[in-house]
Formats: structure tokens, C-alpha cells, sequence
């Protein structure tokens, strides 16, 4: 049986999700996109440049086989984000939107408290809501309540790098949620992309670990792999942790005994 | 007369549909969204939503973003 990813009725052969920021070009991001095996993509709302001609993103992602999701960053208000979220379903006509309500510039927190005000009212507009939030089981369990399709803990600060901070709160966060877990930001390298995985993850969101990687597209098959790796480790279920050595081999028979 | 596109002042000579401003601007209307004075103009509208005077309008669309 094929181990989909299934968020609000829509399958996903790939667990991985990733973005489309901060490549090197167009041109690579699609190569990296295309090396991930990834069917999900997240975009960025933001005005037209009126003033002079740019290529646009949309030439460079095969829609048909990758579903757009629009995001709210940069919005610090549940306001801002409710309203961008509206734009991005009329620019992307789909009612998907990750949602996040940022709450420090330094950091870029979620503000928790505007992240699920938005999530109430775009649920109730009809929106399939993906909340970027702490790593925090109770927050991820209310927004749950609140109607969101899936819940997206941090990893680590976005674009840090530093990998899972707080594995035991991801796990537990897993364990409590009714709806998919996608650890979303602070992957810096494969094997943090396999812990998340491994914890028990539904599925890993990142951007900057691949586009910010010396060769993003490498990174990209490298991230594809340790997603199911880490999947398959999981379904595969590890063993007991012990202090103390266990023999692989007979203790009986050995010459000279 | 003056309207506000994006944050900026901008002249339209008289008023005009969604659909002529972005046709003004070489806009694909297929690649964005609008707003005009903070409400969403759906496509199926845009013939029919007409921009005025001291309007706010915003254009939208997708870049790369995490």
C-alpha cells in the first residue's frame, strides 16, 4: 500500500514540502524542485512590481504536477494575514493558504494568539488552513480544535539551520494531534530533515536548507532521500535504547573456548 | 485623477474597470489578484469593478517565498 500524505482529502506521494525563495535563479529552483520529488511548493503574496517587467515565478513551476501553496509571510497581524490570505486564493484559486501571523522580527516566532484567530476565521471562510506555530503541543492541539487542516511546528528559527531543537515536543505534539504534523523550518541538513521524520512527522517543510545550499539541486535529492529514510525508519520502528552493549554475534562456539 | 496603486500615487485619465487598468499596465490578469479598497475583486468581476477617484487598489502575485 502506497504511504501517502493526506492533508484535507488531497494525496501526496511526497512528504517533503518546499519553497521557492532565495534560489540562485529560476532556472535552479526548478531543477531542485523537480530533484526533491516534491508535489507541494509554497509562494509568497506580494505586490506587482508596476514599474518594470519581471519574470514571473509561475513560468518556472509545473502546475500540473505541483500544487501551490501561497503563504502570509511577513504579516504581523491576523489581519494582514486573513487578508493575504484571501489574495493568495484569488491569485492561485485554490483555498489552501500556510498560514503565519509572525509575533518577532528576530526571531520570527509565530505570534500564537493572532495565528489562531486567523485560523478561526479563514476556516470559517472555507479555507484549508496550514498554520506555521511553536513547537508547542497544547497550541498545536487548539489550533487542531480551531479547524486546521494540518499543524506545522518549527523545527528551529526559519533559516537557521539549527535543526530540531526540541525532538521530544515534536514527538509528543504527533502523538496528541488528529491532524497531519509537517515540521516546518529550521532543517539545515538531511539528517535533520530524517529526525523530523523519525519522530514521526507527517511530512517536513523547508526552504532555505535547499536554496541556500552550495548546490541546491544535490541538496534537494539529498533532502528527497532523508525524508524516506526517516519515514521508513519510523513505519520500521526502531529499537530500545540501552545503556549497555547486546552481542550481535553467538556467545557460544567461539574457538579456543 | 489619482488613485493609489500599490502604496503609490497613480493617474488614471478617467474612470476605469480592473480589467483596462491591468490592461494599461500589461498586466496578465490571469497571474494576479486585486484589491480595491481592501475587498478582493473576484476575477468573473473585474469588467464590471470600476476604479475611481482617490480608489485603493492593490495587485498582487505569487513570487518565491518559503
Amino acid at each position: 500500500m502506497a504511504d501517502s500524505l493526506v492533508i484535507a482529502g488531497r494525496t501526496f506521494a511526497s512528504r517533503l514540502i518546499v519553497g521557492t525563495g532565495k534560489y540562485p535563479s529560476h532556472a535552479i529552483m526548478r531543477a531542485a524542485h523537480e530533484a526533491s520529488g516534491a508535489e507541494m511548493v509554497t509562494v509568497a503574496v506580494r505586490r506587482v512590481d508596476i514599474s518594470r517587467k519581471t519574470e514571473s515565478l509561475l513560468d518556472y513551476i509545473d502546475t500540473a504536477k505541483i500544487f501551490l501553496l501561497p503563504n502570509t509571510a511577513a504579516c504581523y497581524t491576523a489581519e494582514d494575514a486573513i487578508r493575504t490570505a484571501r489574495l493568495g486564493r484569488d491569485a492561485g484559486m485554490s483555498n489552501w493558504v500556510k498560514l503565519e501571523v509572525i509575533g518577532d522580527e528576530q526571531t520570527l516566532f509565530p505570534d500564537n494568539e493572532g495565528l489562531l484567530e486567523a485560523t478561526r476565521v479563514l476556516v470559517k471562510e472555507g479555507f484549508v488552513v496550514l498554520p506555521y506555530t511553536s513547537d508547542d503541543p497544547v497550541m498545536c492541539r487548539k489550533l487542531a480544535e480551531a479547524g486546521a487542516a494540518a499543524v506545522m511546528p518549527l523545527g528551529a528559527p526559519i533559516g537557521s539551520g539549527l535543526g530540531i531543537q526540541n525532538p521530544n515536543n515534536i514527538r509528543i505534539i504527533r502523538e496528541q494531534a488528529k491532524v497531519p504534523v509537517i515540521v516546518d523550518a529550521g532543517v539545515g541538513t538531511a539528517s535533520d530533515a530524517a529526525v523530523a521524520m523519525e519522530l514521526g512527522a507527517d511530512g517536513v517543510l523547508m526552504n532555505t536548507a535547499i536554496a541556500g545550499a552550495t548546490d541546491p539541486v544535490m541538496m534537494a535529492r539529498a533532502m528527497r532521500l532523508a525524508v524516506e529514510a526517516g519515514r521508513l525508519a519510523y513505519l520500521a520502528g526502531r529499537i530500545a535504547r540501552k545503556s549497555y552493549a547486546t552481542a550481535s554475534s553467538p556467545l557460544h562456539g567461539v574457538v579456543g573456548s | 485623477m489619482t488613485i493609489k496603486l500599490n502604496g503609490d500615487p497613480h493617474e488614471i485619465p478617467q474612470p476605469l474597470s480592473v480589467s483596462a487598468l491591468l490592461d494599461t499596465l500589461a498586466i496578465d490578469a490571469r497571474r494576479v489578484a486585486v484589491e480595491l479598497n481592501l475587498a478582493v475583486v473576484k476575477k468573473a468581476a473585474y469588467d464590471t469593478s470600476v476604479i475611481t477617484d482617490g480608489d485603493e487598489v492593490e495587485i498582487v502575485n505569487f513570487v518565491g517565498g518559503g
